[in-house]
């Protein structure tokens, strides 16, 4: 069949293997911003820098302290949520009440800080990390490897498990409603404070531990999050900003269809998600998932 | 009164610039069933919202169980076992009615159970996975009350709970408060409706310009018709 349209199976899905670890990324990462934006009503253009030190974060716990991978996917995070903290504490938390614009020349600058210091210490070129689990399986129609599988599912569970805790649960329950009226959830005894400084370093954390996946895929660089982190702002305006399910699906099928196009008619593939994102502007302003706020 | 169990002395408030209270001064005795009655724009919301904490600015003392509250934040206050009724209700989109209801923490031992709640409001039981602003208007009024009664709080603060409302719905939700009161808690209630608020209160406390200007007790509202109406304009 695939023969027909004159496409050997082998590259169509093998494309879009790439597509899905593409779009797991782009899931992982419209993900965090979705739930920062929610609650806190700024658009963290950090996020790529973040995401970065997460990758890096993993890169030194290996060379310098000898910490393997399966540690630092649980580490990493931690460590960068918790600049996560520092930063809502120390700098976020006094721009609030004034315009968008100042969130996004606060983490748009946090953003060539933070890579301007990873640049000047190790450099632009990139550091390789090992593959933790080498090797793959030949599925017959296409040739798999193991870890770019793993990324794939590690990737949907967390999603799932973050769109489950957010929309099922009675933390999720207090997010949600601190998103529409912080000032009632806070008057219902609610620390909302709190739970911003956590949301936000939670939002951080998930970028980092997209990071620390893509590390062992892509080489740790300095710079690895800025040419993603555009990418993934297209995501989210075609998604629609604060709508969980929305990212998910949005990113997912976004790097879906950035791989057919790469079989389809490769020269188009590095602008076909900014194609789509003005077509959805066209038709729905607020994204597809989008509510107006 | 011997040891109110809220004592608001000179609160003043304030809107950005806008200065809205003028050195409010009240009292809840434990148990006690009282309101605020006044006119629009008299300052009755924004005094339950200065005692929450939820105004730009405020001074004055607010003490409830000897605790000084006027420094504290809302979270600290709301925690200190005062509950909070908006005027618009502020039922959540994005919750459904069961979420809702369990969304305020539970601040104390010896609040309402849920079962009693939804026996209360059986309307909530019947509607417990729609969306919480998919209510009616006066369904959503239950949720609004029904919520804050699990906490625990011992003193609940109710804006205008009739306001909008069919006749029947004003009566049971009557009943309700009566009930609540039987229970022992303490109410601060905002009206607007004064034949409503008359068949349930102990005391009135009339505001007028940010401050309170008069009061007037259950056994008295008949000798003080005339002026209670010139008060309020009816
Ligand atoms: N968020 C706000 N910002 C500025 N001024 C406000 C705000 N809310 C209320 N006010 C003003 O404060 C004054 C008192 O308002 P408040 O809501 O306390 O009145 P009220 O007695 O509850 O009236 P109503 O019976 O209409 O509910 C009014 O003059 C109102 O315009
Ligand atoms: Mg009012």
């Amino acid at each position: 069949m695939f023969e027909l349209i004159g496409i050997p199976p082998q590259a169509l899905f093998g494309q879009l293997l790439l597509g899905l670890i593409n779009g797991a990324f782009y899931a992982m990462l419209s993900l965090g911003l979705a739930v920062i934006f929610g609650l806190l009503n700024v658009i963290n253009f950090t996020h790529g820098a973040q995401y970065m030190m997460g990758a890096f974060a993993a890169w030194l716990l290996l060379t310098v302290l000898g910490i393997p991978f399966w540690a630092a996917l649980v580490l990493a995070p931690i460590i960068v949520g918790f600049t996560g903290v520092l930063i809502e504490r120390l700098l976020l938390r006094r721009i609030y009440h004034l315009d968008h614009l100042y969130g996004f020349l606060l983490t748009f600058g946090l953003a060539l800080i933070i890579e301007g210091v990873f640049r000047w210490k190790w450099g632009s070129s990139g550091q390789p990390y090992d593959n933790p689990i080498p090797g793959g399986v030949n599925l017959g129609f296409m040739f798999l490897p193991y870890y770019r599988g793993w990324v794939v599912i590690a990737s949907l569970v967390i999603c799932l498990a973050t769109w489950y805790a957010i929309e099922r649960t009675r933390l999720g329950a207090y997010l949600r409603a601190a998103t529409e009226n912080p000032t009632l959830v806070r008057a219902f005894g609610i620390n909302v404070p709190r739970m911003i400084t956590l949301t936000y370093a939670f939002g951080v954390g998930l970028a980092a531990l997209a990071g620390v996946l893509a590390a062992p895929i892509q080489q740790v660089s300095a710079l690895m999050g800025t040419n993603l982190v555009l990418v993934v702002f297209a995501v989210v305006v075609i998604g629609g900003m604060g709508s969980i399910m929305g990212s998910i699906l949005t990113g997912f099928g976004l790097g879906l269809i950035e791989g057919l196009t790469k079989v389809a008619y490769p020269p188009a593939s590095n602008i076909v998600i900014f194609v789509v994102m003005a077509l959805v502007l066209l038709v729905k302003p607020a994204g597809l998932f989008g509510r107006t706020k | 009164m011997a040891d109110p169990l809220l004592k608001v002395s000179g609160l003043n408030a304030w809107y950005g610039e806008s200065h809205i209270l003028h050195g409010v001064d009240f009292e809840v005795g434990k148990g006690e069933l009282v309101t605020l009655l006044g006119r629009n724009g008299a300052g009755k919301t924004t005094t339950l919202k200065a005692i929450m904490g939820i105004v730009g600015k405020r001074t004055g003392q607010i003490r409830f169980e000897g605790q000084e509250l006027a420094g504290s934040t809302s979270d600290i206050i709301a925690r200190a076992g005062i509950a909070y009724c908006p005027e618009e209700r502020g039922i959540f989109s994005s919750l459904n009615v069961e979420e809702n209801l369990m969304l305020p923490p539970v601040v104390k031992p010896g609040g309402v159970t849920v079962e009693e709640i939804y026996t209360l409001f059986p309307n909530l039981l019947e509607r417990r996975r729609s969306q919480g602003t998919k209510l009616s208007g006066g369904e959503q009024q239950m949720l609004a009350i029904g919520r804050i009664l699990r906490t625990g709080a011992s003193m609940l603060l109710l804006d205008e709970p009739t306001e909008g409302l069919a006749p029947v719905i004003v009566q049971r939700i009557g009943e309700v408060i009566r009930q609540l009161k039987t229970r022992g808690f303490t109410v601060l209630l905002v009206e607007q409706n004064f034949r409503f608020a008359a068949t349930i209160a102990d005391r009135h406390y009339i505001v007028e310009d940010g401050r309170v200007v008069d009061m007037v007790v259950a056994a008295d509202v008949e000798r003080s018709i005339d002026k209670l109406h010139d008060y309020l304009g009816v």
